[in-house]
């Protein structure tokens, strides 16, 4: 295995995370916010399976499959809430749930 | 193997700012599948060649179907992309930019001032992994099935279809209702 900067690594992770953060920021449907949120799942995996292969240890790879194995439960949840909340309202704006009743 | 990974590396920056900026779901959605797929290839080239392919196999595509079947009853279609319109002008996007510019300025900056070296790398195999997943963290891994099954039965109980009931107070107050909207 050749060596590969680790530093432009943690810096594609960072850029990974900030881009998933604006999006959050940013976007008012909630569909996109959980991709947004995916982003930044995964670009702490980045950064954990980085760090596990800096070290030569496994336990980076197995922080990654327990950030999967959260994103999947997280992501079934988020989605029965999502076609919920377009039941209700006819709309993925998270605008629209301001009124805190029912 | 160097070039791969800086390839790889910018396809991912790419596809990433792809789903921040798409209007349309399904768009965003194969912009996403693409970040995963680069990621998953900086992985292999990291030496993780068992989570390159558990990322490709769980995320890229199991996930990502979860989305696309969800988008599929949403049924957002050509005025959900008229709706997105308004939210990604300039004014909207400015304040946030700046803030996250302003992190990945401190974050470059820690990473510039504190090398962590290069470092030959070794691959990890999955035989390494499983041993480690089911040696020191084998209490974190039934944890995590117990959350896998607490979110099957949360999507089931939050998914289904629910007759609404009413508090008596509240069924008082949907009759009057209009007035306050």
């Amino acid at each position: 295995m050749n060596e590969i900067p680790l530093n432009f690594g943690l810096i594609l992770s960072a850029l990974l995370f900030l881009t998933g953060l604006l999006g959050v920021l940013t976007r008012r449907n909630v569909l996109f916010m959980l991709m947004s949120v995916e982003i930044m799942f995964n670009a702490a995996g980045l950064a954990f399976v980085l760090a596990g292969a800096k070290w030569g240890q496994p336990d980076g790879q197995v922080m990654l499959i327990f950030i999967l194995a959260m994103a999947a439960a997280e992501v079934s949840v988020g989605l029965a809430l999502i076609l919920q909340m377009h039941k209700m309202y006819r709309t993925a704006d998270s605008d629209a749930l301001n009124i805190l009743r029912d | 193997m160097d070039i791969i990974f800086y390839i790889a590396a910018v396809i991912a920056f790419i596809a990433t700012v792809g789903v921040v900026t798409r209007k349309n779901a399904i768009h965003a959605l194969l912009y996403l599948v693409v970040s995963l797929l680069a990621v998953s290839v900086i992985f292999f080239v990291l030496g993780a060649p068992f989570v390159a392919a558990l990322e490709v196999i769980v995320y890229a595509g199991a996930i990502m179907v979860l989305f696309v079947f969800a988008i599929m009853m949403l049924n957002l279609g050509k005025d959900g992309i008229a709706k997105e319109s308004p939210f990604l002008n300039f004014g909207s996007w400015l304040i946030p930019a700046i803030l996250c510019l302003v992190l990945l300025g401190e974050l470059g900056y820690v990473f510039y001032f504190h090398q962590v070296g290069d470092h030959d790398l070794r691959e990890i195999g999955p035989k390494e992994v499983s041993s480690s997943l089911f040696g020191g963290y084998v209490l974190a891994v039934e944890l995590a099935g117990m959350l896998l099954m607490a979110g099957i039965v949360g999507a089931y109980h939050v998914g289904r279809e629910k007759k609404r009931e009413y508090h008596r107070y509240m069924q008082n107050l949907e009759t009057n209702t209009e007035d306050y909207e």
